[in-house]
């Protein structure tokens, strides 16, 4: 936390939970989409779904989703621009038990067809965590420049990437690991302080038993 | 940040640094940028401020309809001489509707230190600002004071309603806002923690109860009772007058308090005004 969390951010209301952080979750799934979004599928689960109309958590997201920050002043027309944009915006709810009341989930297709589903949740502050990408467990804040590594569960695969990290002096900040199951499906959601460039994430895109890799800039 | 405003006292005495440049520079420190890149900021948070009071619409209303149009009224009422509490507490009062019913409007405020609280650290700047002359500097290092008491209070309690309910929220605020009214008006280290703990104690207990969950029944109005709180505890402390617990305690206390509070009563829209029929009946209407 520093000065500018407690007299700041510049935002567009009306929360920091429901309306700044859903801007961001919108944000966050173009940029790991990659491109524009041409048709979005957006579930609400809990709070989202009980007080978003009011707070604006659909303009929000859609807004983001466009790519605006979450101090744009656009946000509040963000549903006619997308309409304008070509961009097809379906809303729904969703029971997602107990995962954190301000969670949402996405479905996304982009401009040339790739697919992305992303799950998230506006903690607070108008922070976030992401929670799910294409249906694997991956937490982070999106805060850092972060990795997000697909391969095969099999030994050898944490210290070839890493070890391509600390070639170009990456530092990371934090680091966890996830698989689908024993020798199956495996992810690993690396944050790292410093930016990581084109070439090592190309690289990394070609060690044995990478299958596929996101990086987020942060 | 600074873990207490007794340290902050201390690190004055130590460099005699105003309190302004001693947060700044702690902060500079931790965050790695530069004096004049942090002051650069903070003073654009200062413009952004006067913009979200500038850019208020007189017909605007929020999406479920329940606030808008309250500043005007109190801009008309004001014009016509009809306020009883005088024309500085109502340039106050008139700020903090305008700028939290921007924030309902969903148009771009300064979360300080919430969105929700967002009306009163403005309401109660801008109008010194008008009553007094004072440089956009001179409010940039008011900013610094009240962000320096708000680090304080985020370390020792919370700034945020589901965690400590509405004191968390415009008690902050109004600490914060009270702080850097003394400072403007050339309170002494000790007059600045005075006031910031007189206004935390007026404001001690505050529930978060907001209706249908949403930042605007009773969010809009609290603004103003924070912002005319902050008024009078920084006049009481540049007055001489004391707060008997200090403000390092006073923050414990907000925390305790907090704790204590029934989870209904933590912004979860559930306890208090929610709770009423009236309230009930509205949060019906709401879902998406």
């Amino acid at each position: 936390m520093n000065l500018f969390d407690i007299v700041g951010p510049v935002m567009v209301g009306p929360s920091s939970s429901h309306t700044a952080g859903a801007v961001k979750i919108g944000l966050v799934a173009r940029t790991l989409l990659g491109e524009d979004v041409a048709k979005a599928e957006i579930l609400f689960h809990g709070s989202f779904l009980a007080t978003g109309k009011g707070h604006g958590t659909d303009k929000a997201i859609v807004a983001g989703l466009l790519g605006y920050t979450p101090d744009d002043k656009r946000i509040p027309n963000s549903l006619e621009l997308a309409k304008q944009a070509g961009v097809s915006c379906v809303f729904g709810s969703i029971d997602l038990g107990d995962a954190h009341p301000n969670t949402v989930k996405l479905h996304l297709v982009g401009v040339s067809g790739k697919m992305m589903d992303m799950m998230a949740a506006s903690v607070g502050g108008g922070r976030i965590s992401v929670s799910e990408i294409d249906g694997m467990t991956a937490h982070f804040s999106a805060e850092y420049p972060t990795l997000i590594v697909r391969n095969e569960d099999k030994p050898g695969l944490v210290a070839n990437v890493t070890a391509l990290l600390q070639e170009y002096q990456i530092n990371i900040a934090t680091m966890q690991l996830y698989r689908s199951g024993r020798g199956d499906q495996a992810v690993m959601v690396i944050e790292c302080d410093e930016q990581v460039p084109d070439c090592v994430a190309v690289a990394l895109k070609q060690l044995d038993g990478v299958r596929d890799l996101t990086y987020y800039p942060g | 940040m600074y873990k207490s405003l007794e340290e902050i006292r201390e690190a004055i005495e130590k460099s005699g640094k105003p309190f302004w440049q001693v947060v700044q520079e702690e902060d500079c420190k931790e965050s790695g940028i530069t004096i004049e890149e942090s002051f650069a900021k903070m003073q654009a948070m200062y413009q952004a401020m006067k913009d979200s009071n500038e850019e208020y619409e007189d017909g605007l209303k929020s999406a479920s309809g329940l606030v808008g149009t309250e500043g005007a009224k109190i801009r008309k009422a004001r014009e016509a001489g009809k306020l009883t509490c005088g024309d500085f507490v109502a340039a106050v009062m008139e700020k903090a509707l305008r700028i939290s019913e921007s924030n309902a409007c969903m148009k771009r405020i300064v979360a300080a230190p919430t969105a929700g609280s967002c009306g009163v650290v403005p309401a109660v700047l801008l109008s010194i600002q008008e009553k007094n002359g004072y440089s956009d500097e001179e409010m940039t290092k008011a900013l610094y004071v009240a962000a320096g008491i708000g680090g304080v209070i985020a370390y020792r309690a919370s700034l945020s309603g589901a965690e400590g309910g509405c004191q968390a929220e415009i008690g902050s605020a109004s600490s914060m806002a009270a702080g850097s009214m003394a400072y403007l008006l050339g309170g002494t280290a000790e007059q600045i923690g005075h006031a910031a703990a007189i206004a935390m104690k007026g404001l001690l207990g505050l529930v978060c109860d907001p209706v249908a969950g949403l930042v605007e029944v009773p969010c809009v109005k609290r603004n103003v009772i924070g912002s005319v709180n902050a008024v009078t505890s920084a006049d009481m402390a540049l007055a001489g007058i004391e707060s008997q617990i200090p403000p390092d305690q006073v923050f414990d206390a907000m925390k305790c308090v907090g704790r204590c509070l029934n989870p209904d009563l933590r912004e979860t829209g559930k306890g208090g005004l929610a709770a009423t029929p009236a309230g009930i009946e509205i949060a019906k209407s709401m879902k998406m």
